[in-house]
């Protein structure tokens, strides 16, 4: 049914629509009003069969859904920033006790300087944590891969981490086209642990692996994401002969066959790539681009395909490696063996530095002249950054940097 | 017919016989059914306390609760002594995640319990008292705060044991261990540090607190039969002598967890709802030097100039706890 909603309530709708039977809670923004719609429902009696559980802390919202997911519920929780870094520890343990956790990312900043505006530094910062991470461009598309995830999450006994870009995605309000209970009743069957605790079959979980057998309990690991290469087009082609659309996949493309730059990149700001690329398309520019929609598995092999015939790769990343650059980037280094391009990482918009249509093509068009560096930093203020290095230079008790900045910029200090 | 009336007080230490007794009221432990929760073969020190505790506590709860229970276990001696891949000697569904985070996972697990129509299936959450009165506290007051219906039992050798006797928050006032060490002009633990979290838990009005020994089985599992009893978030505080870390002989485990009880060091009492209900009456009451003396933990007070003032502090807190749990008192709670 199509209807204009938040964002973050049309993924509540969506995890709604997949029975949830645990569902634990705690605020922290951009995700938090998906865990409120989610309440709603559970309070008003129209999600039943379910408990909605308020925690207190980040840690404590994923353990309460490590151990439901353990006793055999359909767990659901949600997510942001420093949030996701205060349940780190669990965001290993779920995954290495293999449990077929969902849980949504509305992509924040990291502080310091504390942050609450887009980038995707959380989730990036767990992405070897060993859950999947799929990352949605729309609305549309983070409803839908709520649905595929539960599904991928159960098909493989593995979590899956479902990144939407806080406030822009979030918290805008779009037309979306929420599913029938039905064609998702028939799209994701009813959750069948792989293991469970129960008194009529006990069993030990989570017990003490030394050196004889930890590596092949990793490796393990690793080997359901290589399954999941597979599974996760395949679940999307399902996906679309029961929804009638196209969401998910391991890649997606745009205009990108006979392209000789290829933009690559996360999340919602595809959106404004693919303007651009139109723009410079009209003006017989050969650019395309590849919204990489799972980062976890990373799927190399595909990436591999588009960039084949590549002269230049233009990598947008909403996350800074400090210290050497692009996490993105790095990892697309294994999908280039044997391909000869020239590679560009540009970091943009942290913090929720708005990334612009203009900025972005000014970029593009010194990429395709080759004019840009092998790391980028997009619309930064270099100004205020050498007053500050200046500053910093001229006494060594030049004070705290973010507000030296943000003084400066207020015109405050010379 | 001549009547000799049996007192359970007769041998001194408030054990009885077995044999003295109606068949109904004999412990849980001398049931030759009992579920041995905790098999034997697993990997504790010799003379372990918390081995002991476990296993008489979650067999008793095994009774209590028809045998359907499942248990979410804190990293810690317990967890690693008694799961070493691939072996595994607990009998009963059990889970291991994390040091700080098994109050939660017994949440969670209920919530599935709930959800699912299984209300005849009882979660228990387990600790040592690093993973509870420490890194786990805020998953545990969580859990007390929301009314949980899990029962925790938290097994207190008063110190980090697995990671080689370090402190915690409940290490006894001038104690040694390896982070409170033994030099210095006021050696061992600082005194007036510290928490005690049964009162916490009293606290936060929950059901069910309590306190236990392994040294009294009876009690012990009286304790944790009546807390099964109850639905909501409880909470059982066992003390657990612990040979390596407080440098005793593994012989003395029991001795040394009856003295902690006999000095009123370690009161033995209940609470519902906020307020004790019942406290342990001590009959022979000993000087805490009888109990501080056979641990090599508290050696330094006994040197060739005793630590008569740290001693006297000590006495003072054993002195306390009985005036205020009326342990000697004929007004005593309960």
């Amino acid at each position: 049914m199509l209807k204009q909603t938040e964002g973050s309530h049309a993924i509540a709708e969506s995890v709604a629509l997949c029975r949830p039977e645990v569902i634990c809670a705690y605020p922290i923004t951009p995700q938090t009003h998906i865990v409120e719609g989610l309440g709603e429902m559970v309070k008003a009696g129209e999600l039943k069969s379910c408990e909605f559980i308020n925690v207190e802390s980040e840690f404590a919202a994923l353990s309460v859904a490590i151990g439901a997911s353990a006793a055999g519920a359909r767990t659901y929780t949600a997510t942001a920033s420093q949030g996701l870094l205060f349940m780190a520890e669990a965001v290993y343990n779920a995954a290495g006790l293999g449990l077929p956790i969902v849980m949504t990312i509305g992509n924040r900043a990291i502080g310091a300087p504390i942050n609450i505006w887009n980038d995707h530094t959380d989730s990036m910062s767990m992405r070897d944590a060993g859950w999947i991470q799929l990352y949605a461009e729309t609305n549309q598309e983070a409803a839908d891969l709520h649905i595929q995830a539960f599904r991928l999450a159960e098909d493989l006994s593995m979590p899956v981490m479902v990144c939407v870009d806080g406030f822009i995605l979030t918290h805008a309000y779009e037309r979306i086209d929420v599913p029938a209970q039905e064609q998702v009743d028939a799209y994701l069957p009813p959750f069948e642990p792989r293991q469970v605790l129960d008194p009529r079959e006990p069993v030990s979980i989570g017990a003490m692996v030394g050196p004889e057998a930890f590596m092949e309990v990793r490796y393990l690991a690793h080997h359901k994401q290589m399954r999941a290469l597979e599974l996760i087009p395949q679940l999307s082609r399902e996906f679309k002969t029961v929804f009638g659309r196209d969401s998910g996949g391991l890649i997606r493309t745009y205009r990108a066959e006979d392209a000789k730059t290829i933009v690559v990149a996360l999340g919602s700001v595809n959106g404004t790539i693919k303007d651009v690329i139109d723009e410079l398309r009209d003006e017989g520019c050969a650019i395309g681009a590849a919204a990489i929609v799972s980062f976890r598995p990373f799927p190399s092999d595909e990436l591999h395909e588009v960039l084949s015939h590549a002269k230049r790769l233009v990598v947008i990343e909403k996350s800074l490696a400090v210290g050497i650059g692009g996490i993105v980037s790095h990892n697309l280094r294994m999908a280039l063996s044997g391909i000869s391009l020239h590679a560009y990482t540009v970091v943009a918009g942290l913090g929720g530095r708005a990334i612009t249509k203009s900025s972005l093509r000014s970029l593009f068009e010194r990429a395709l002249r080759d004019e840009l560096e092998p790391l980028t930093f997009l619309d930064l203020n270099q100004a205020a950054i050498d007053r500050e290095l200046a500053r910093e230079q001229a006494q060594r008790r030049s004070g705290p940097s973010a507000e030296n900045i943000l003084r400066d910029l207020a015109g405050g200090v010379r | 017919m001549e009547m000799q009336q049996i007192k359970f007080y007769q041998t001194g230490t408030f054990t009885v016989g077995n044999r003295l007794l109606d068949e109904t009221q004999r412990s849980v432990q001398a049931n030759m059914q009992r579920t041995n929760s905790l098999n034997s073969g697993h990997r504790a020190c010799q003379g372990c306390g918390e081995a002991l505790g476990a296993r008489y506590a979650i067999d008793a709860a095994m009774r209590a609760a028809n045998n359907q229970v499942i248990a979410c276990n804190a990293t810690g001696c317990l967890e690693v002594f008694s799961t070493p891949y691939p072996e595994t000697s607990w009998q009963i569904p059990w889970i291991h995640s994390l040091f700080g985070n098994a109050a939660a996972v017994a949440t969670g697990v209920m919530a599935a319990m709930k959800v699912k129509g299984r209300r005849d299936v009882r979660v228990i959450a387990q600790g040592g008292d690093g993973g509870t009165t420490d890194i786990g506290f805020g998953c545990l007051s969580g859990m007390f705060e929301r009314n949980d219906d899990v029962l925790y039992l938290c097994y207190d050798n008063q110190a980090y044991m697995n990671t080689g006797v370090q402190r915690s928050s409940a290490t006894p006032p001038a104690a040694r261990t390896a982070t409170t060490m033994a030099v210095g002009a006021a050696p061992g633990n600082t005194f007036g540090q510290g928490k005690n979290v049964p009162e916490i838990a009293m606290a936060h009005g929950i059901p069910y607190v309590a306190t236990a020994s392994v040294a009294y089985l009876r009690d012990l599992e009286e304790k944790v039969s009546r807390a099964m009893t109850a639905r909501g978030a409880r909470y059982i505080h066992i003390l657990v002598p612990c040979p390596l870390g407080w440098g005793a002989a593994p012989h003395d485990t029991i001795r040394l967890a009856r003295l902690a009880v006999e000095t009123g060091l370690f009161p033995l009492f209940e609470a519902e709802h906020g307020e004790v209900t019942h406290s342990t009456p001590i009959r022979h009451r000993v000087p805490v030097e009888e109990y501080l003396k056979p641990q090599k933990r508290f050696a330094h007070l006994f040197g060739k100039t005793p630590a008569v003032d740290t001693l006297a502090r000590i006495q003072a807190q054993a002195d306390r706890n009985i005036r205020k749990y009326r342990l000697m008192d004929e007004r005593r709670h309960g």
